[in-house]
């Protein structure tokens, strides 16, 4: 893992003492609100509904069980004992004070953290696949160009009042597992035929109120120019991305309005000039920062055999475990997601065991995921059943991943003050619906994500079955969403038509599912079918009563 | 104290970020403790912001009937509870039908 | 209205008054322009030579489109005054005068104190832009 020299350490730190001043100046009285919100939001404090909510920045995904271990145990000091782990492979803190504010970073930067740029209009904190050095089908490890990437947005001068967000994601395998399609800016790093690396820029990508699939804006920029070329396009869109209206500021509408050629003709030739500037950190940084990614001390010897012999076991490693590149090892992933319970929601003793088992048994890392779960990525086979064991005594062994049960939510109005609904409850009780583990393998991958409003931090645009929470008159009002996907076959959900209230929407999905069930071909999964099938079967099943009835 | 529809001042507690209501006196965290505004309201905000105690203080309509306090949106009420899928955190944590409130 | 300029420059101010960028096209004579935020700065490129003054007007501080106009500028060699001038508030002082700022014209006053404290905010710097701050890389990596 990286690990910060000096001049991170010192950067972290200014932020936190600029950061005290203000709170300082605030709780004097000095400054107003209006002046203190901006501020306060460049460090990720925001007001919510019912407190100041702290979003930690959790670069690319990746943190060591130390930091782990201080998520845990900030929860405890400074919050109600939980923390939510968010879509941004962020993590949430609902319960803040403003006067502990200050200390909680400094706790932060004593393990390397921060909360920099996870709010406002600026570039967010960098997203990457959560089984970056550890899958079998990568071609390139995207955590150190990641890791150049953090370094580079961190208080870019041009780029601190862009007009809207900006989110990059990067990845370096075929599957894509961190939705690149679906950000401002997505990075797949590539190989060509003479096994160089390059870095394919998909720009204009988002899901929010006008959900767009990223165009190829760049098909192989060397590794060496991506800094410069992500200078490129950020520049265009900073001086020309829409600023009169909130809704159309995001880069895709720019990429969507001037079309992908014009935009991409205009990169190019602010490409050219910045590559005569210098502005890219030399070979040698790119080096140093590999060489904090090396893998780790594989166990050559370790076996590659398990005893299946605990079918409860034998589910959850058939479920949750990825294929790792080294034999003997595997990638564990921990699903956030119990029977009836808060998508991403883990509570301090459970993020402090994670920390430990990260510690005893993956070479001290773990990992977020954007669906809310996290990983261990270097596990060996051996320690399987230990982990399990410990995971299952923490209520943490829930062997539902990319099951309909491993639901992604946002936090909806239960917390959030720009939500339309709740999102949580509608969570909780499809997963009670479905609680039963057979039922759900048996309708295999369904990635089913709900949002509380437009925003689509929930990812609903993405989800084969999407949920959109909407206010209608004052009142609930859940719109069903069918055949979105995120990777390389990434498509956008289609809005069934009425939407339902609470309980509505929980029998729409079952009928859906039911659907699939009936028409399904074998190995298809939910989206195939629906792709091949279209919509109006999935309709007709959702409706029939209310067309019957009049 | 006036029944029926009523407007109240709400927002936070600058410190602690508590959900706080007007109460005629100075800040409630119970809405039910909430009085009507009325035509004092810009007058109430514009000194209690002067305080620099509570911030994003704002009017939103509200119903009191002998039960208490109801704001008119879901959000307001949600605000006035707590986290419904958390009622162990909420103003009503030994009431497991607390939710059923908000809506 | 009390016109207050923190100036970061050994020359002479300017008396000209700055005119728009269109009309400095056909005033061979002006030495002064004003960049509103829709403005192309490369539109100024031509004459570099014979502007003393630019005035990078932010009427908001969330319009951040000042930042790139001031670094393109600087890029292409403009040694000139360069003004920002408007929303310009102490929190944006650093990362202007890294994009090639070095005079500021707040509508409202910021002292000179809080101004060179707000210099003063990073100890580093990531990024190698225009104000001649040696990055990080670059420390890290001696030539």
């Amino acid at each position: 893992m990286y690990q910060y020299d000096q001049y991170d350490q010192a950067m972290v730190d200014a932020r936190v003492a600029e950061f005290r001043d203000q709170v300082e100046r605030r709780l004097a009285g000095d400054i107003t609100e209006d002046q203190f919100k901006p501020l306060r939001l460049k460090n990720g404090l925001y007001l919510q509904l019912h407190a100041y909510m702290l979003r930690v920045a959790i670069p690319y995904g990746t943190l060591s069980s130390r930091q782990m271990r201080m998520l845990g145990d900030i929860a405890d000091k400074y919050d109600r004992g939980y923390g939510h782990f968010t879509t941004r492979q962020n993590i949430q803190y609902n319960w803040i004070k403003l006067q502990e504010a200050p200390d909680l970073l400094a706790d932060l930067a004593s393990v390397e953290m921060h909360a920099i740029q996870t709010s406002g209009n600026c570039i967010r904190n960098t997203t990457a696949d959560q089984f970056a050095g550890a899958a079998a089908d990568e071609l390139v490890d995207p955590r150190p160009y990641a890791e150049l990437l953090r370094q580079w947005s961190t208080f870019h001068p041009e780029f601190d009042y862009l007009p809207r967000k900006f989110k990059i994601a990067i990845i370096g395998s075929e599957t894509d597992r961190a939705a690149m399609k679906l950000h401002d800016i997505g990075i797949q790093l590539v190989k060509n035929d003479a096994g160089e690396i390059g870095c394919r820029f998909y720009v204009g990508g988002g899901m929010g109120r006008t959900p767009m699939i990223a165009p190829v804006i760049g098909d192989f920029v060397p590794p060496l120019q991506m800094i410069s070329y992500l200078e490129a396009c950020l520049r265009v869109y900073n001086r020309h991305g829409r600023r009169d209206n909130k809704y159309k500021a995001r880069i895709k509408i720019l990429v969507h309005e001037i079309g992908a050629d014009e935009y991409r003709r205009q990169v190019e030739e602010e490409f050219a000039h910045i590559l005569t500037l210098g502005l890219e950190p030399p070979p040698a940084e790119l080096e140093r920062i590999k060489g904090f990614f090396a893998d780790p001390a594989f166990d050559p010897a370790a076996p590659d055999e398990l005893d299946l012999s605990d079918p409860d076991f034998a589910l959850w490693v058939d479920q949750n475990i990825h294929a790792h590149k080294k034999p003997g090892y595997a990638i564990v992933n921990i699903s956030l997601k119990p029977v009836g319970g808060i998508p991403g929601d883990a509570t301090s003793d459970q993020i402090r065991l994670m920390a430990d088992l990260a510690k005893d048994y993956s070479f001290d890392e773990l990992r977020v995921t954007h669906a809310q779960n996290i990983v261990l990525p270097h596990v060996r086979k051996a320690d399987l059943y230990t982990i399990w064991q410990k995971l299952e005594e923490a209520g943490l062994a829930n062997a539902n991943l990319d099951l309909i049960g491993d639901i992604i939510a946002c936090p909806g109005l239960d917390y959030c003050s720009l939500a339309n609904a709740r999102s949580i409850p509608v969570a909780q009780k499809i997963s009670e619906r479905f609680g039963d583990l057979g039922r759900q393998r048996e309708l295999g991958e369904l990635k089913l994500k709900i949002s509380g409003c437009i925003n689509a931090c929930g990812h609903h645009h993405a989800g084969h079955i999407g949920i959109l929470g909407v206010d209608r008159k004052g009142v609930e009002n859940y719109q069903l969403l069918l055949g979105g996907c995120e990777g390389a076959d990434t498509s956008l959900g289609q809005i069934t038509g009425p939407g339902f209230n609470e309980d509505g929407i929980v029998d729409a999905v079952e009928k859906v599912t039911e659907v699939y069930l009936a028409q399904r071909a074998p190995g298809e999964r939910f989206v195939d079918t629906f792709r091949r099938i279209g919509m109006t079967p999935f309709k007709e099943a959702i409706y029939a009563k209310e067309t019957a009835n009049g | 104290m006036k029944t029926g529809e009523i407007k109240i001042i709400t927002g936070n507690d600058l410190r602690t970020g508590d959900v706080v209501w007007w109460t005629g006196e100075g800040w409630s965290r119970h809405v039910n403790d909430a009085v009507e505004a009325g035509e004092h309201a810009e007058a109430v905000i514009a000194r209690e912001n002067a305080k620099q105690i509570v911030t994003d203080t704002h009017v939103i309509d509200a119903t009191r009937t002998a039960e208490g306090v109801r704001p008119a949106h879901i959000k307001d009420r949600i605000r006035a509870l707590g986290p419904t899928v958390r009622l162990d955190l909420s103003l009503k944590p030994a009431d497991p039908d607390a939710g059923t409130w908000v809506i | 209205m009390v016109e207050q300029t923190l100036r970061f420059r050994d020359d002479e101010p300017v008396g000209d008054p700055a005119v728009t960028v269109d009309a400095f096209a056909d005033q061979s004579n002006a030495t002064a322009v004003r960049i509103e935020p829709g403005d192309d700065a490369r539109a100024l490129l031509p004459h570099l030579d014979r502007i003393a003054l630019v005035e990078v007007n932010f009427p908001a501080y969330t319009d951040g489109r000042g930042y790139s106009a001031a670094r393109i500028l600087r890029e292409h060699g403009y040694t000139g005054e360069l003004r920002a001038v408007g929303d310009v508030l102490v929190d944006q002082l650093s990362h202007m005068r890294r994009c090639g700022f070095d005079s500021f014209a707040p509508e409202q006053p910021i002292s000179a104190e809080a101004a060179a404290r707000a210099f003063t905010t990073w100890p580093e710097v990531y990024q190698k832009t225009v104000d001649g701050r040696p990055a990080i890389w670059a420390k890290r990596h001696p030539a």
